[in-house]
C-alpha cells in the first residue's frame, strides 16, 4: 500500500516533468527573475540531507560509537537513495534534460557546479563501496577506512553544495564562504532528523528497531546540529547588518519581505529550530511523539530556510546602481514575484518519493536492517 | 621488474602525465576556438547624457534583429537589451541607459557554466553555445547584470542568423553575425540612424578607433566596477 502510494507520487512527478519539458518552463512559477524554484529547493534538500543521513554510519565506523552499528547500513542506503532522488529532480528540471550526456562529458573545471557533478557521482561510488565493506564479513575490517573516506567525502560534498551559492559574487544574498559551514550544519541537522523519522515510520509498521536510549541520544545530537545551523544563520545576517552594502537585503529578509520574512522567523527560527530544541531538551523522558514532532519540525524548518535562501535570495533585486532608484521594463529594482506551480511541487515531491521508494525496495532485497533489531519501544534493560 | 612494480610504475606515470595531457588538450581547444584576431577586443561606450528618457530605439532594433517577439508574458519573455531608468536618491537627478551583456573579460557566467557552453571569444564577445547549454540557468544566477534570458517556451519564426532554442539561455551577442562581416550591432546602427549617437561600438584595443578616442576623452564607469570584471561596455554620465 505504501509502495503503491509512493509509486503514484513518483509517476505524478515524472508526468509533470514531461509536461514541463514539452511546454517549456513558462508553465512553472520560475521566470527570468527567479530562475531556480521549488524543484531546486527539493533537490538541494535531498542532496544536503543525503550527506547528513550518513551521520549514523559515521558515528559507528569513524567515531567508534558501536551502539550505532545496527543502523549503519540503513544510513548508507538512505545516503545513496536521497542523493539519487535529488539528482533526479535536478536533472528533470534542466531546460534540456535530454542533454544529460553533455553534462557528463563536457566539463568546465572552473565551475563549482562541475566540481559538484564529480562530488555527487563520487559520493555514490564511495558510499556503495562502504556498504559493501559493511555487508561482506570478509571486508568488515575495511569498514573504518571506507567509512572515514565517506565521511570526508560528504563534508567536501556539502561544502561544494554550499559554495554553489557562496561563489555567486553578484548577489547580495550569497557571495560568502559562510555558505559552506552553514550547509554542513544544515546537512547534519536535517540528515539526522530524517533518519529518525524514517526509523520511526519503519518501527510503526514492523516494530523492527531497538535501543531506545541510543535513538534519544541521536535526537539530542540533531538538536546540537540545529543550534549550529542557527549560529551560522545568525552570523550570516550579522555580517550583512554590519556592512551598509547588505542593509537592503537584510531589511528585506528580516523585516519587510512578506512571505520570506514570515518563513524566516516563524518557519525557520521558531517552528523549525526553537520549538524542536525545546521539545528535545525538555528535562523529561523523550516520548516518541515528541521525538517525531521535533524531527518533523526540523525538516519543515529546513524547507522554510531553503525557500528563504534560494527563492528569497533571487527575489531581492540585483543592486547594480547603489544610491539610485532603479526601474525598467525588465523588473529591475523591484522584488520579483514567484508562485510555485503544481508542476514544480509535483516534480520535487516525486524525487523525494523516489528516494523513499527505492530505499524500501532495497530493504526487501538486502538486509539493511539486521534481523536481531529490537522494537523501538523496548526498554533499554531488555537488551 | 615484477608485475606489481610494473603496474605501480605505470599508474604513477599515468598520474604524472594525465594533467599535462589535459592541459595540452585545453590549449589546442582554445586555439581552435580562436577564429578571430586575438588583438581585437570589441567594446561599447554608452553615453547616457545622450539617452532620452522613454527612447527605446536600441531595444526595438535588437528585438527586430534577433527575432525576439514577446508572448505577452513579461516575466518569461526574452530580452537582450533593456532601458533602465535611474533617479539619484540624494539629488533626484534622473537618467536612462541601456543595459545588456557587458561582455566581461572575467565573465562570471563563463566561470560558473558547468559544461563550458558559456564562453568568451578571443575578441571579447561572450556567447552561449546552444549545442552544449543544458539549461541549468546557473549563469543567470551568476550574472551581475541580469543580462541573460532563459527560453521558456517553444519558438517559431526565428531569424536565420540568431538560432534560438527552448530550454537554453541566451543574451546579447554584440550582433556577431554583423560584426564578423565588418558591421556594427543593430542597436548601435539604430541609435546612429536616429542621430542620437549615444552608442559607440569599436575595438577597445585599437588606439585609433573612435571608441578608444572617446573612452580617453570622457570619464567613464563600469556597472558593478567593484567586481573588477573589466567589462566591454562602459558608461558615461551615470
Amino acid at each position: 500500500m505504501v509502495l503503491a502510494g509512493l509509486s503514484l507520487v513518483v509517476l505524478n512527478g515524472m508526468g509533470f516533468a514531461r509536461y514541463m519539458e514539452h511546454e517549456g518552463h513558462w508553465i512553472t512559477g520560475m521566470s527570468n527573475q527567479v530562475v531556480w524554484g521549488v524543484p531546486h529547493l527539493f533537490a538541494i534538500f535531498l542532496i544536503v540531507t543525503a550527506s547528513g543521513v550518513l551521520n549514523v554510519a559515521s558515528m559507528s565506523s569513524v567515531f567508534g560509537k558501536t551502539e550505532y552499528r545496527v543502523w549503519a547500513r540503513l544510513s548508507g542506503l538512505l545516503a545513496v537513495t536521497l542523493l539519487l532522488g535529488g539528482l533526479l529532480v535536478l536533472v528533470l528540471d534542466l531546460g534540456r534534460p535530454d542533454r544529460l550526456i553533455i553534462a557528463m562529458t563536457h566539463y568546465n573545471f572552473k565551475s563549482v557546479f562541475a566540481w559538484n557533478i564529480f562530488l555527487y557521482t563520487g559520493f555514490l561510488l564511495v558510499v556503495s563501496v562502504y556498504l559493501w565493506m559493511m555487508f561482506e564479513p570478509r571486508m568488515n575490517r575495511f569498514a573504518k577506512v571506507s567509512g572515514t573516506l565517506a565521511f570526508t567525502w560528504r563534508i567536501v560534498l556539502t561544502t561544494g553544495t554550499g559554495l554553489i551559492f557562496g561563489f555567486l559574487v553578484a548577489r547580495q544574498a550569497y557571495d560568502t564562504a559562510l555558505m559552506a559551514p552553514l550547509f554542513i550544519a544544515m546537512s547534519l541537522s536535517w540528515g539526522t532528523a530524517f533518519f529518525i523519522l524514517f526509523l520511526c515510520a519503519l518501527s510503526r509498521r514492523s516494530a523492527g528497531m531497538g535501543q531506545r536510549p541510543v535513538l534519544e541520544r541521536l535526537a539530542r545530537l540533531t538538536g546540537m546540529f540545529t543550534v549550529a545551523v542557527l549560529f551560522f544563520t545568525m552570523l550570516f545576517h550579522l555580517a550583512g547588518l554590519y556592512g551598509a552594502e547588505h542593509h537592503g537585503f537584510e531589511q528585506f529578509i528580516l523585516v519587510e519581505g512578506g512571505r520570506y520574512t514570515t518563513l524566516f522567523w516563524a518557519g525557520h527560527v521558531i517552528a523549525g529550530s526553537l520549538v524542536p530544541l525545546c521539545l528535545l531538551f525538555y528535562p523529561a523522558p523523550l516520548s516518541t511523539g515528541r521525538l517525531v514532532t521535533a524531527s518533523s519540525l526540523i525538516i519543515a524548518g529546513g524547507f522554510a530556510q531553503l525557500y528563504v535562501i534560494i527563492i528569497g535570495g533571487q527575489a531581492y533585486p540585483l543592486e547594480m546602481f547603489p544610491g539610485k532608484v532603479v526601474s525598467s521594463g525588465f523588473f529591475d529594482g523591484v522584488i520579483a514575484s514567484y508562485r510555485p506551480s503544481i508542476a514544480e511541487v509535483s516534480l520535487g515531491a516525486g524525487g523525494m518519493a523516489f528516494s523513499i521508494l527505492v530505499s524500501l525496495l532495497a530493504m526487501r532485497v538486502l538486509p539493511f536492517l539486521p534481523d536481531d533489531a529490537r522494537p523501538l519501544d523496548e526498554p533499554n534493560d531488555a537488551r | 621488474m615484477n608485475r606489481r612494480k610494473m603496474l605501480k610504475a605505470g599508474g604513477a606515470a599515468f598520474l604524472a602525465l594525465a594533467p599535462g595531457v589535459r592541459l595540452v588538450d585545453l590549449a589546442v581547444a582554445a586555439s581552435k576556438g580562436g577564429s578571430t584576431d586575438h588583438l581585437v577586443r570589441w567594446g561599447m561606450l554608452v553615453d547616457a547624457t545622450k539617452c532620452a528618457r522613454g527612447c527605446t530605439d536600441c531595444v526595438d532594433a535588437c528585438n527586430q534583429e534577433h527575432g525576439l517577439y514577446g508572448k505577452g508574458r513579461a516575466e518569461t519573455d526574452a530580452q537582450y537589451i533593456r532601458v533602465v531608468d535611474l533617479q539619484d536618491k540624494a539629488t533626484g537627478k534622473t537618467s536612462s541607459l541601456p543595459v545588456m551583456c557587458q561582455h566581461c573579460e572575467t565573465a562570471p557566467c563563463v566561470d560558473v557554466c558547468p559544461t563550458g557552453a558559456s564562453f568568451r571569444r578571443q575578441d571579447g564577445v561572450v556567447l552561449v553555445d546552444k549545442h552544449t547549454c543544458i539549461g541549468c540557468r546557473y549563469c543567470m544566477l551568476a550574472c551581475p547584470y541580469k543580462a541573460r534570458s532563459f527560453i521558456h517556451e517553444n519558438l517559431t519564426d526565428q531569424v536565420p542568423h540568431t538560432p534560438r532554442g527552448k530550454g537554453t539561455v541566451e543574451s546579447c551577442n554584440f550582433c556577431t553575425h554583423r560584426v564578423d562581416r565588418g558591421g556594427t550591432p543593430a542597436c548601435v546602427e539604430a541609435c546612429e540612424s536616429k542621430d542620437h549617437r549615444a552608442l559607440v561600438f569599436g575595438d577597445m584595443n585599437d588606439p585609433d578607433s573612435e571608441l578608444s578616442r572617446q573612452l580617453k576623452e570622457k570619464s567613464t564607469t563600469q556597472i558593478r566596477s567593484d567586481l573588477n570584471l573589466n567589462t566591454g561596455v562602459r558608461y558615461h554620465g551615470v
